[in-house]
């Protein structure tokens, strides 16, 4: 039974991870970097590392696409200043 | 040129692999019962009443790493300080207050609240429960962030001076090494678990040095993570670059 939950996550991470690859706009890669997080949480999870999972939560789901957005929101506004005044 | 890079990539990737292949059937076999390591650690744990191993291993028994890992994200953070600091080409630019959804602004303000409480309790129960100052630090950084969500950047900044969170991710880089060195004075070791009593196992003040460790460790990392936040988001909101520049 365990055994099935173990390779349903890793399937669900792998499928997500895929995604995150294929997905080309950075912006939406957060979102789904975001999804992996959670998935990840949860394999850690059922793989009885509830304190990795909590840190992966909280990392890679939360603080890392909130990274990443601000960055792409950065160099996307300068990239508007430059072309604006012309 | 560009042929002789991938060549050596290429050889470099096949050892690798090779090398990693040959590896895995020296393995233990997965979910196995032998954990010689784990068991010991256990033990360890089970002797200083810390009801959770992984934090009697990060804050007793491998301390040190900790103190390593700590000061890892302590001079990331000073980095991206030092490099997303306004340079001289730029201004900042006080950003419009916007108007935000009713539904996203109350869901914000009722789980703000919610998740800095949860980010704390995290924090002071890193020695019973999964979790710890690492991960709590995170929760309740983020958690303040909910404000810019839920009102704007302005009622965000005013919650939040810089310097405070600055000093205080200092602060607990230096009570994490007082901590330390607190043991070398008494005759013991550098982070030798030895000086506090261990109390009754399963209780809030179990584990001598663990729950200090875990509450210095989640200051520095709740600090580290709003200062980090806050230099973002100053290039992606305020900091704007000289026109014709």
């Amino acid at each position: 039974m365990s055994d099935a939950v173990i390779v349903v996550a890793l399937l669900l991470v792998a499928a997500c991870a895929t995604a995150a690859v294929a997905q080309r706009d950075p912006a939406r890669q957060a979102l789904v970097l975001s999804v992996l997080g959670l998935f990840l949480a949860v394999l850690f999870t059922v793989l009885q590392a509830p304190d990795v999972g909590l840190s992966q939560l909280a990392v890679g789901s939360a603080l890392t696409p909130l990274l990443i957005m601000l960055s792409v929101r950065r160099t996307r506004r300068r990239g508007r200043t430059k072309e604006g005044p012309e | 040129m560009n042929r002789l890079r991938l060549w050596l990539l290429a050889v470099g990737g096949a050892g690798l692999t090779a090398l990693l292949v040959a590896a895995c059937p020296g393995l233990p076999r997965f979910g196995g019962r032998s954990h010689p390591y784990g068991e010991r650690a256990v033990r360890a744990s089970l002797d200083r009443h810390t009801a959770n191993t992984v934090a009697s291993v990060n804050f007793d028994q491998r301390a040190y790493d900790t103190l390593g890992e700590m000061s890892i994200l302590f001079a990331a953070v000073l980095g991206c300080v030092v490099l997303l600091r306004q340079a001289r080409d730029e201004h900042r630019a006080r950003p419009e207050p916007a108007a935000v959804a009713r539904p996203v602004r109350r869901y914000a303000l009722i789980v703000l609240p919610v998740a800095l409480v949860t980010g704390l309790y995290v924090v002071a129960h890193g020695q019973l429960s999964p979790g710890g100052g690492f991960q709590g630090g995170v929760v309740a950084a983020t958690a303040l962030h909910l404000l810019y969500l839920g009102a704007d950047y302005g009622a965000l900044e005013r919650v939040r001076p810089l310097a405070v969170y600055e000093t205080s991710d200092a602060l607990a880089v230096c009570a994490y090494l007082v901590l330390g060195l607190a043991g070398v004075l008494a005759g013991t070791a550098f982070l030798a678990n030895t000086l506090l009593p261990y109390g009754t196992f399963n209780t809030l003040s179990s584990g001598g040095a663990v729950p200090l460790l875990n509450a210095a460790i989640g200051m520095e990392v709740a600090s580290a993570v709003v200062v980090l936040l806050a230099t973002f988001l100053d290039q992606a909101v305020e900091i704007e670059e000289k026109q014709g520049s």
